[in-house]
């Protein structure tokens, strides 16, 4: 056996929150076409150990599921229940029509001196009857939800030569009206939203969070002195300052590639137009300039160019121009109402909100084609977000009077709730690797 | 009283009407009133048993013009179309009153809030709402407010005063406020 060995200590340390949210519900609410079959086998508990608190295989198939580009098989159609490769019939998953096949079992760790499991586990190609994959760890019964996303990733990566980003966080606003006041919460949680945990409250409107490139810090705008302004906030610490607090709007952070300069929207002059702020040197440069609305920025991944929403063209479009000043190329054409510009990670696709049929739609837009292609149905669905792995946009939507945070893949449309909530939640951001 | 029909449709032009029209008004003297110890209830009787006697008068308001209900100065809010920051002309009558009052009243300040409905995106409701807190401080500028009396703050769709989803809640919630200083 050639198993690669891997301690992961990392694991080991990690302090997992109790915050679970009582509401939270994966729902898988749409097939996904063309994605590649995939089986999962529910880990073996071997030799004595404890029934697991958490079940690694569901939640590596719900993180893969959401990419749109597997399509795991049902539980129901498992026709075996194999631990490892030398107990697999190939030619029995081969008539099943699955390309792949996850085994592995969690044993009691013997020498770990704490209530820990050993996982192993391995990824197999039914047709050539290989092993693709296989890795052992250790790991606290705490971390083991940390570790099926570790396992997400490394199968993502062995399947299609580039990072899952399935350990990353999201951040979004959540909002509870109380009747005497309404209390707005910044909120951090992991991708597949368990573990959320509060960064800021304020009785004030929180808007806008932006994740820097290095997924330390937090930009985001706090209305608590009246009126917007912008703030950074270190994730570990909780330490923050402010950024940007000019007369009028202060508003839209966006990082650039090396997180060393915000973009923001500021109408210090008297109208929204978009500036860059160097965060060392507190210099401003301003990249737009005329009567309209201009704002929502966002970087490309070189970090030469800047995307954003005007409705200098009479109503609200996409557009660019040179992050060092320049001319600004419309990009959106389709409807009357595209805004609030995602641009994937490798900047070939636009996600945006697009007004469809008098519905506010999450909409993807690719900038070699230029075809848009409407995702979700609306009506009020809002703030795209791309996964770091370029496959799923995250978003939020209204459920009568609950609303919902859901991610929708741009391959296979596979839509997922990660959560559906009392409290309004609003403007999710996913986190880079 | 300067009364005016306002059926055209671009506000500019209405707005040089207004200003062109009304620039002597001075509506205070349609408000306040005499003060209360002026109009007492004196009663006489004379000797051929004739008797008079005063009448307590129609009361007009008591309190400050601003407090008035009667007063266009009591109507603070003006509401949008989606996506839109035109004042309807159906507002002018309502801010001229205020750009006059501010313009007699210089120890008075407002803050002009601006507020969109929920659809569609934040950060463009955000500068959509300053686009109409800006509209309304225009036409109160036109009115006669000094600028320093005035200041406007933009809350997008941050504040709805309906959190609701319906289209009477979005109507309600596409709005500019006229907030005095306390």
């Amino acid at each position: 056996m050639k198993l690669t060995w891997t301690r992961a200590l990392g694991l080991l340390m990690l302090l997992i929150s109790k915050q679970i949210p009582a509401q939270l519900t994966i729902q898988i609410t749409g097939g996904a076409e063309g994605a590649l079959p995939i089986a999962l086998v529910p880990f073996r508990v071997e030799n004595g150990a404890a029934t697991p608190p958490e079940e690694l295989t569901a939640i590596i198939q719900d993180d893969l599921h959401r990419t749109g580009l597997l399509q795991p098989l049902p539980h129901k159609d498992l026709i075996a229940r194999p631990s490892a490769l030398e107990e697999v019939h190939f030619q029995n998953w081969r008539a099943l029509g699955v390309d792949n096949l996850v085994v592995g079992a969690l044993a009691s760790d013997p020498d770990g001196g704490y209530h820990g499991y050993q996982v192993r586990f391995e990824l197999l190609d039914v047709y050539t009857a290989n092993r693709l994959v296989g890795k052992r760890y250790r790991v606290q019964p705490t971390a083991l939800r940390t570790l099926g996303h570790t396992i997400s990733d490394t199968i993502f990566q062995a399947l299609f030569g580039r990072p899952g980003g399935f350990n990353t966080q999201i951040a979004y606003v959540e909002i509870e009206r109380n009747t005497d006041q309404t209390v707005h919460k910044l909120v951090v949680a992991d991708a597949d939203g368990h573990n959320p945990q509060i960064i800021l409250t304020s009785n004030a409107p929180i808007m806008s969070p932006a994740w820097s490139p290095d997924r330390q810090r937090i930009g985001y705008v706090s209305f608590e002195n009246g009126r917007s302004e912008v703030y950074v906030q270190e994730v570990a610490s909780g330490k923050r300052r402010t950024v940007a607090s000019f007369n009028g709007i202060n508003s839209a952070p966006a990082w650039s590639p090396q997180g060393n300069r915000l973009a923001l929207t500021l109408s210090k002059d008297g109208n929204p137009e978009i500036y860059v702020l160097d965060l060392a040197t507190a210099n401003l440069q301003q990249l737009t300039h005329n009567s309209s609305i201009d704002t929502e920025p966002v970087w490309t991944p070189n970090g030469q160019q800047i995307i954003f929403t005007s409705d200098r063209g009479g109503s609200p479009q996409i557009y660019r121009l040179p992050s060092a000043g320049g001319e600004a190329e419309r990009l959106t054409f389709e409807g009357n109402y595209n805004a609030r510009p995602a641009l994937s990670p490798d900047g070939r696709l636009l996600g945006l909100v697009h007004r469809k049929d008098g519905k506010f739609k999450i909409a993807v837009l690719d900038l070699q084609t230029r075809l848009t292609r409407v995702v979700t149905e609306g009506p009020l669905d809002e703030s795209p977000s791309f996964a770091p792995n370029g496959a799923t946009l995250l978003y939020s939507s209204v459920l009568g009077s609950k609303s919902e945070l859901a991610t929708v893949s741009i391959y296979g449309r596979a839509h997922e709730r990660l959560g559906v909530f009392s409290n309004t939640v609003q403007e999710p951001v996913w986190s880079p690797l | 009283m300067c009364r005016l029909k306002f059926q055209m449709a671009a506000p500019f032009l209405v707005l040089s009407l207004v200003l062109s029209g009304c620039a002597t008004t001075d509506n205070e003297q349609a408000i306040g009133g005499p003060p209360m110890s002026e109009r007492g209830s004196a009663s006489a009787t004379d000797e051929a048993g004739i008797a008079t006697r005063g009448a307590q008068g129609a009361q007009p308001f008591q309190g400050t013009e601003l407090q008035n209900p009667a007063s266009p100065l009591a109507k603070r809010v003006v509401y949008f179309d989606f996506d839109s920051n035109v004042v309807k002309t159906e507002y002018m009558p309502i801010l001229k009153a205020h750009g006059e009052y501010l313009a007699t009243h210089p120890e008075n300040q407002v803050i002009i809030e601006g507020h969109t409905d929920e659809r569609g995106s934040r950060e463009y409701n955000l500068a959509l709402g300053e686009h109409r807190a800006k509209a309304v401080q225009r036409i109160l500028e036109l009115n006669g407010a000094a600028k320093e009396q005035i200041s406007s703050v933009s809350y997008g769709e941050e504040k709805p005063l309906d959190p609701g989803h319906t289209e009477a809640a979005l109507t309600k919630n596409r709005r500019a406020l006229i907030v005095y200083h306390q």
